[in-house]
């Protein structure tokens, strides 16, 4: 399939803007300017880009812990997820839900989700409302291999079935679940094969390969839009980090992630796939990453100096609408 | 005239009228319909106590929803839903099943107002049934409200007659943060009121004074205001005159006018058929030593259930549950200002 010049360079944008943001947010990390846990999803890009290009705002999605990259392709403003991971009073969730908690529903952007598991039965409420409304709109529930043993996963996944839901079951199979291998812990090996148990088209991707996720999405999504029911996709790749950082990752083999950096990077297989094809130049490529780099040293400067949250004030606040 | 409904008949004219009044309210849950896929009668149960019979004749398959035996997802799904622009009432057809779903309510419902800086709205009602008394022992029997209670964002109801059951419901329904909705079990037949036609909103947050008095206060939730109302009877015929509240909702809780209440009459019995650790009588006990210390005349005495499993043998079952007897007994040791 054949991709138009404002289609790359707004997915080149994305993944370069997550990669950047979370090249930032590891040394940001290291300093110790930022509280919590972050889980960074630097290698993953062309899967939430590659998914979400295919989305508009009134689609939704669900994310995991690793949200970062969702967030980012689902239109996310980055300043407002830097403010976040800051904790600040003017962050995207005004400093209330942090790295594993940003949403921006108006973006349909449901929420990272620091539950193992706990997006999957979400998206089947957001494809259930999609289809009872006749919106025509589709939802997508990101899951990593972690959370392909979930029950609430299974679950849903028969429940999209059995509803014929409009919705797409993306899972990010990076090889680990916190620190245990994939290999061992998905039983059947892949996380395809439970596509045909529960009655669904099920496609397994390279996750280096942003044109292959982007094509396969596209499909399903389509599926999806017309009423055929959910689609599950198995995207195959590693990720650059640990599970969290400050993960010493010794469970990794020796040299795996810089192999993993020189090989199979979708960054760099996206740009040597453009360039050889006349698509963008190098130039124009070069061109973004200025820009990105500039945005996301914006961010932090602003995050840096940006305002905490009122504890008088804003601790007690939004638990309910009205109580 | 009077209009007398039992607790189940009022409740499912809330649920009509609301998705008369309403198309985003839908009904997911287990056998709400009953017969789907299956090559007999369709509707064939209305869930599993009777509560839904008939809407999906009037409603049809998309919105009175049956759902496969999977709590997890069709909860999470009513979740998800109610922050894409429905009003799904879920019913979690015994709350003992809570174990299986509970992350959808604890950690996403409850969660998504706060951690999403206040900007997102998720109007979702759990329908569940609750309670002992049907002799369904241990894994089906529970009064469990003070978990939810415990857990900010959520509010919970726990109406005890059918008048309150469907202006509370309407009010759940109608209310744009989640609310879990306590039903007890024995009062589908046993509770009968009479309730209006027409739809009411009962606000959440007040107490009803079920009878005024000025020597103890009794507060009972659900079932137990009846129990708690036999007691009162029996010891105003022994000169004992007994205030009898209930709260109706525990999340909001009224605390003014148990308070109030409290002031006046200087004792206080809390009737509660859940566990006694970490129940709402140990809450409501421990927010009258927090604010009206100063008004006891008498130690405050809790009638809950013991802390135990709910038994199956009959026998056991009748000494668990807290009893008019019990109630009454308690009353008369405070009335000793001991």
């Amino acid at each position: 399939m054949q991709l138009n010049r404002d289609v790359l360079t707004e997915s080149y944008r994305k993944m370069r803007t997550i990669r950047a943001f979370e090249e930032k947010v590891h040394d940001l990390f290291e300093t110790g300017a930022l509280p919590g846990f972050v889980h960074l999803y630097a290698g993953e890009e062309a899967s939430a880009v590659g998914v979400c290009a295919h989305l508009d705002d009134e689609d939704r999605i669900v994310s995991t812990h690793r949200g970062h990259g969702h967030c980012i392709a689902k239109g996310c403003d980055v300043e407002g997820m830097m403010l976040e991971l800051f904790g600040r009073r003017s962050g995207v969730c005004g400093g209330k839900g942090g790295s594993m908690h940003i949403a921006d529903l108006s973006k349909g952007m449901m929420g990272a989700n620091a539950i193992v598991g706990g997006g999957p039965p979400l998206a089947c409420g957001a494809a259930l409302a999609a289809k009872t409304l006749k919106t025509g709109k589709v939802a997508v529930t990101f899951t990593g291999d972690g959370g392909s043993n979930q029950g609430t996963t299974l679950e849903s996944l028969n429940l999209a079935s059995v509803w014929k839901l409009p919705m797409l079951f993306v899972f990010e199979n990076n090889g680990y679940a916190e620190s245990t291998g994939s290999g061992w812990s998905v039983a059947g090996g892949d996380i395809l094969r439970r596509a045909h148990a529960f009655d669904m088209p099920g496609f397994q991707v390279d996750g280096f390969d942003f044109f292959a996720v982007h094509e396969i999405a596209g499909e399903a999504v389509e599926r999806a839009r017309r009423g055929e029911g959910p689609t599950l996709i198995e995207v195959k790749f590693g990720r650059f980090y640990g599970h969290h950082e400050g993960d010493a990752q010794t469970y990794r083999a020796k040299g795996e992630v810089e192999r993993l950096r020189a090989d199979h990077d979708c960054l760099k297989n996206f740009r040597q796939r453009v360039t050889e094809a006349a698509l963008l130049t190098g130039s124009e490529l070069d061109a973004i990453d200025a820009e990105v780099d500039r945005a996301i040293e914006s961010a932090v400067a602003v995050s840096r100096k940006a305002a905490d949250p009122d504890p008088a004030v804003d601790l007690l606040t939004d638990v309910y609408i009205r109580y | 005239m009077a209009r007398i409904l039992t607790y189940r008949d009022a409740l499912r004219e809330a649920l009509r009228q609301a998705m008369e009044e309403d198309p985003t309210v839908i009904l997911m849950g287990e056998d709400i319909a009953g017969g789907k896929g299956a090559p007999g009668e369709q509707d064939a149960w209305g869930g599993d106590m009777g509560v839904t019979k008939g809407l999906w004749g009037q409603f049809g398959d998309a919105r009175v929803i049956d759902t496969p035996i999977s709590e997890a997802s069709y909860i999470g799904a009513a979740v998800g839903a109610a922050t894409c622009g429905l009003r799904p009432v879920a019913e979690l057809m015994f709350v003992d099943f809570m174990g299986v779903c509970f992350d959808q309510l604890l950690n996403q419902a409850a969660k998504f107002r706060y951690m999403f800086g206040g900007k997102a709205k998720t109007p979702v009602v759990i329908r569940t049934q609750y309670g002992a008394g049907y002799r369904t022992a241990a894994q089906h029997s529970q009064t469990l409200y003070s978990m939810f209670a415990h857990v900010p964002g959520l509010k919970v109801v726990v109406p005890s007659t059918a008048y309150d059951a469907k202006g509370l419901l309407i009010s759940a329904i109608r209310d744009d943060d989640p609310v879990i909705f306590f039903e007890h079990k024995v009062l589908y037949d046993e509770a009968r009121d009479d309730v209006p036609e027409a739809p009411y909103a009962i606000p959440f947050g007040e107490a009803n004074f079920v009878r005024e008095g000025d020597d103890v206060t009794i507060v009972a939730l659900g079932r137990m205001v009846h129990f708690a109302a036999k007691a009162a009877d029996v010891l105003a015929k022994n000169g004992v005159s007994c205030e009898l509240i209930d709260p109706r909702t525990i999340s909001p809780l009224d605390e003014d006018s148990i308070l109030e209440s409290v002031e006046k009459t200087g004792r206080l019995v809390v009737v509660d058929e859940s566990y006694p650790r970490c129940s709402m009588a140990a809450d409501i006990a421990g927010l009258v030593v927090d604010k009206a210390f100063h008004a006891l005349k008498a130690p405050i005495r809790q009638v809950t259930a013991p802390h135990t499993p709910v038994p199956f043998a009959p026998v056991l079952e009748d000494a668990f549950i807290p009893s008019p007897a019990k109630i009454e007994a308690a009353v008369r040791s405070v009335m000793k200002g001991a």
